[in-house]
């Protein structure tokens, strides 16, 4: 077996159909296989944690993961699997509907890391301090995978089961997410903190949407935390304590609570844990206010 | 081991370069096409040393395989000036000692470059969020901005 994975290789290919029969190929013959997209994470993990030869799969050159699709129908909003956050940071058509997704990917890294990294490699990476991942998950994202045994699609909060795992088999690879267009009157907001003011990562981070029926009352919401677990999480509590209320300070105020509930988070050089539960309530209130806000301007 | 040929266009001119599969851009660019005006620092993309244009996008050349700047266009500290006269960032960069050890100039420059290619007129809080992935450990930055902001007025003038 070790024979077998002993070579770096590099493949460009040119299809979903491809992607999947080399991934393919590569686990049954026991070789290590790995997708690369904006590679801003595989190759910081090559150069430290992990030097070993592997078989890298550059999926740029299928056409489909290059795709930013803005449509009002149901198939909604798709962003292609090598879509970078440069990319979506200058998409004025996802800015207008999904400014809180959009923010997300515009708190990863640096400018330079921005340029290659990808909105699903961020997910892919599953990270607990992942940015975009909890801004996914309120905007009910999906992830449309492909492999050996065709297509399937999986929410992103299943599709993320712990630190730095996913839920993707041997031979599949994530080819974009899709979610619905937001409604009128729906807007999302996501914000983090971090003790400087650029270049961290997230101690604790909550993203918020919120729709609003025509007398201002939410009627429909999703909360999730992140870098307060293992996983970003969705928090229904959180929700249910915005639908319903005019977002005022007392339901604001409840849905903070709601996620502080729902934190485990660990103590680190970021922050204790204790501190982290506080300020996941702060983030969910604040971002819970921002969408509010720009929900009414639609 | 099987290299892979790459063909690629670097600062305007075509070039073609064999690389193995795990090397990275800035190695290939120092190493097989002797560009070193890029430079190594952290090598993991957190300091901004390499930083070149890809397709015009900044980007951090340490973090990309060699194998896959093929079909691109890649332009780096020395597509900057045009033959023997500076790049305006260039000048105000010595008109203002902007640097001191000079390693990682270079990067700032480019991204700079990048910046001002986006918008000509950018206020120094723009500034210094751009360049946050560019580190010096000389300058205490205010220099670095200062040029950066007297490059942008003369570009505009």
């Amino acid at each position: 077996m070790s024979q077998s994975t002993s070579n770096f290789a590099y493949a460009m290919p040119a299809s979903i159909t491809d992607t999947v029969s080399l991934l393919s190929q590569a686990s049954s013959n026991g070789v290590r296989c790995q997708v690369l997209a904006g590679g801003t994470d595989l190759l910081v993990q090559l150069r430290s944690v992990d030097p070993d030869p592997r078989t890298i799969v550059d999926i740029k050159s299928v056409p489909e993961v290059s795709r930013v699709e803005v449509s009002n129908s149901e198939r909604g909003v798709f962003i292609g699997g090598a879509v970078s956050a440069a990319t979506m940071t200058h998409h004025e058509g996802l800015k207008a509907i999904l400014p809180g997704l959009v923010e997300a990917a515009y708190l990863i890294g640096s400018t330079q890391i921005q340029g290659r990294a990808t909105l699903v490699g961020n997910l892919c990476n599953a990270s607990p301090a992942g940015d975009t991942i909890p801004a996914l998950i309120t905007n009910q994202a999906v992830c449309e995978i492909h492999g050996p045994r065709g297509a399937r699609s999986l929410p992103v909060e299943d599709f993320v089961v712990g630190v730095q795992k996913n839920a993707l088999e041997a031979g599949e690879f994530v080819v974009g997410v899709r979610m619905p267009h937001p409604s009128a009157r729906t807007a999302d907001a996501y914000l983090r903190f971090i003790p400087r003011t650029e270049m961290d990562i997230a101690v604790a981070s909550a993203g918020v949407s919120v729709t609003l029926d025509d007398a201002g009352v939410c009627s429909a919401a999703r909360v999730a935390i992140g870098a307060v677990a293992p996983t970003a999480l969705l928090v229904p509590d959180a929700a249910d304590a915005l639908v319903g209320s005019t977002l005022d300070e007392a339901s604001l105020a409840a849905a903070g609570r709601a996620c502080t509930a729902a934190s485990s988070p660990i103590s680190d050089k970021r922050g204790t844990a204790a501190y982290r539960r506080k300020v996941v309530a702060v983030l969910c209130e604040r971002a819970a206010a921002s969408a509010a806000e720009r929900a009414r301007a639609r | 081991m099987a290299k892979t040929h790459v063909s690629t266009c670097i600062n305007g001119q075509d070039a073609e370069f064999l690389c193995s599969p795990e090397q990275t851009l800035l190695e290939v660019l120092r190493d097989t096409l002797h560009l070193t005006g890029t430079k190594e620092g952290c090598a993991t993309g957190d300091c901004g040393a390499c930083s070149v244009l890809l397709d015009g996008t900044l980007v951090c050349a340490c973090l990309m395989l060699a194998a896959e700047a093929e079909g691109h266009d890649v332009t780096t500290i020395e597509g900057i000036a045009s033959g023997n006269d500076l790049h305006p960032l260039q000048q105000k960069f010595l008109d203002h000692a902007a640097l001191q050890c000079g390693v990682c100039t270079p990067g700032f420059i480019v991204a700079s470059k990048a910046l001002l290619d986006e918008d000509p007129d950018p206020d120094e809080e723009s500034i210094r969020y751009w360049l946050a992935g560019n580190l010096c450990r000389c300058t205490g930055y205010d220099k670095i901005v200062r040029a950066v902001q007297d490059a942008a007025a003369e570009l505009r003038s």
